[in-house]
């Protein structure tokens, strides 16, 4: 008897878990990579970790550091022993993929908004068993100078003289 | 009485035969100056008035008209309102940077009309910083050769779905009206094109189809619902309908996911864990023209 009161909270799970709404597919973007570049480690795993601020001159030259760029380097991000991963303050090392996490450190409320869908963007399906797909920080920022850069606006609406001319035709 | 009597047609009988001739001047021209598909067209009831078979021989039609006029297969839904929902909108002016990249990813998924006329269901104004209040020194015209402007505030316009619709009350023949879940729709069929909606909208939210619409074949989005994006004819009027086609399948709306920046945002105002009640309960929110009561489900916010 009493096994039988054991298991139906067991069936019950059982049977929610095997009946229940098809899972709900949470998917990020993927992180933007300069092309041919990633896994970092092709060139780095041979290299001395050079601490030194400085000029990049051979390579990552595109990359102009804008991001309080007085108090920061590389290597506050980038892990120095395996460039493969990004390191969190307290020495955690984290993927790319989860890269909102280094950015939460510092940025707090965006962070907490962005965990609710407010700050940043999402496209895809909000409900139902349609795929959520959520953007990164850096789909939208980029990482070595966030600001947003200013844009070439869409042709404005066409005034009502030109756009009327339509009744005579 | 007895002169009555003699008369070769009483009263009754007059105004029967009337109102017979009335009828056959008016349909014996209809039924036999148009065809069979015209005929059907003009006797087409109200959405609302449809039965489901009488609702599966119109879609049928109009599918088969679409696909004939556009060449590609359309699929139209006429899927209801869903149980407990309340669509809303957010939006975040610190983020607006006014680069229309929205309203013309609304052109393309709604079908509407590219050139003469040209129809655009958002319309994004341009404030000097410091003057909201005063719309009427908006402007919609404004093309620098880059966005954002410096002391400026961009304030993207479109229906604003209002619980207590203007536009709703004035349409003369009910061919616009509230659905369930808060949309406001068309049935473009029904409505007669007399426009009293624009002119009652105090957002200038709807727009009318001067002439026959102008949509590039290869451009036409084939998935469309009955009360939103299908393609509209000559005098009929047309708005925004957060994109129904797509949010009553629980996807964003165009706009949304145009939006460079992240700055709209959409969800159901009944359910407490969406993003819009995220939005209203943290964040400073305003409504448009709050004091005429129309109780706009459009809410634009700071960050705060």
């Amino acid at each position: 008897m009493r096994m039988s009161y054991a298991a139906i909270p067991a069936l019950f799970l059982l049977f929610s878990l095997a009946f229940s709404a098809p899972a709900i597919i949470e998917e990020y973007t993927p992180p933007p990579m300069t092309e041919g570049m990633y896994p970092c480690s092709n060139c780095h795993a041979s290299m001395e970790a050079n601490r030194e601020k400085r000029d990049l001159k051979e390579e990552h030259t595109d990359i102009k550091l804008h991001h309080a760029e007085s108090m920061r380097w590389c290597l506050d991000c980038h892990d120095a022993k395996n460039r493969d991963k990004l390191r969190l303050f307290n020495g955690e090392l984290i993927d790319f993929t989860a890269s909102y996490r280094l950015c939460g450190e510092c940025h707090g409320p965006q962070y907490r908004d962005w965990k609710a869908g407010i700050h940043g963007k999402r496209v895809g399906y909000f409900a139902g068993p349609g795929k959520r797909i959520y953007y990164l920080c850096a789909n939208c920022h980029n990482p070595h100078d966030p600001k947003f850069k200013p844009l070439k606006p869409e042709p404005p609406p066409r005034r009502p003289e030109e756009n009327h001319d339509a009744k005579s035709e | 009485m007895q002169n009555q009597n003699n008369r070769r047609y009483t009263r009754r009988e007059f105004l029967r035969s009337l109102s017979l001739t009335t009828l056959a001047g008016v349909s014996l021209p209809l039924l036999s100056s148009c065809s069979k598909e015209e005929a059907e067209d003009f006797l087409q009831k109200h959405f609302r008035e449809m039965t489901p078979e009488e609702k599966k021989h119109v879609i049928a039609k109009l599918e088969e008209r679409y696909s004939r006029k556009y060449g590609k297969r359309f699929e139209i839904s006429t899927k209801g309102a869903l149980p407990d929902t309340l669509w809303g909108y957010g939006l975040e002016l610190s983020r607006c940077i006014g680069c229309r990249r929205c309203v013309y990813a609304c052109v393309k998924e709604n079908n509407n009309s590219r050139y003469k006329p040209q129809l655009h269901w958002i319309r994004v104004l341009r404030l000097k910083r410091g003057n909201l209040i005063n719309l009427e020194d908006s402007e919609h015209y404004y093309d620098p050769p880059q966005v954002p402007e410096k002391d400026f505030l961009y304030l993207p316009v479109q229906c604003q779905h209002c619980e207590n619709p203007p536009c709703v009350k004035v349409c003369p023949v009910h061919a616009t009206w509230k659905e369930p879940d808060g949309l406001v729709v068309v049935d473009y069929n029904w409505c007669i094109g007399c426009r009293y909606c624009i002119a009652a909208c105090p957002y200038k939210g709807r727009v009318f189809n001067w002439a026959e619409p102008n949509i590039p074949p290869e451009e036409v989005n084939p998935s469309v619902h009955y009360l939103g994006n299908r393609p509209r004819m000559k005098c009929a009027v047309d708005k925004c309908t957060f994109c129904i086609q797509r949010v009553r399948n629980g996807r964003y709306p165009a706009c949304v996911e145009a939006c460079p920046t992240g700055t709209r945002k959409f969800g159901n105002l009944l359910d407490p864990n969406s993003e819009i009640r995220y939005i209203i309960d943290r964040k400073r929110v305003f409504r448009l023209k709050e004091d005429l009561s129309t109780e706009p489900k459009f809410y634009y916010f700071f960050e705060a």
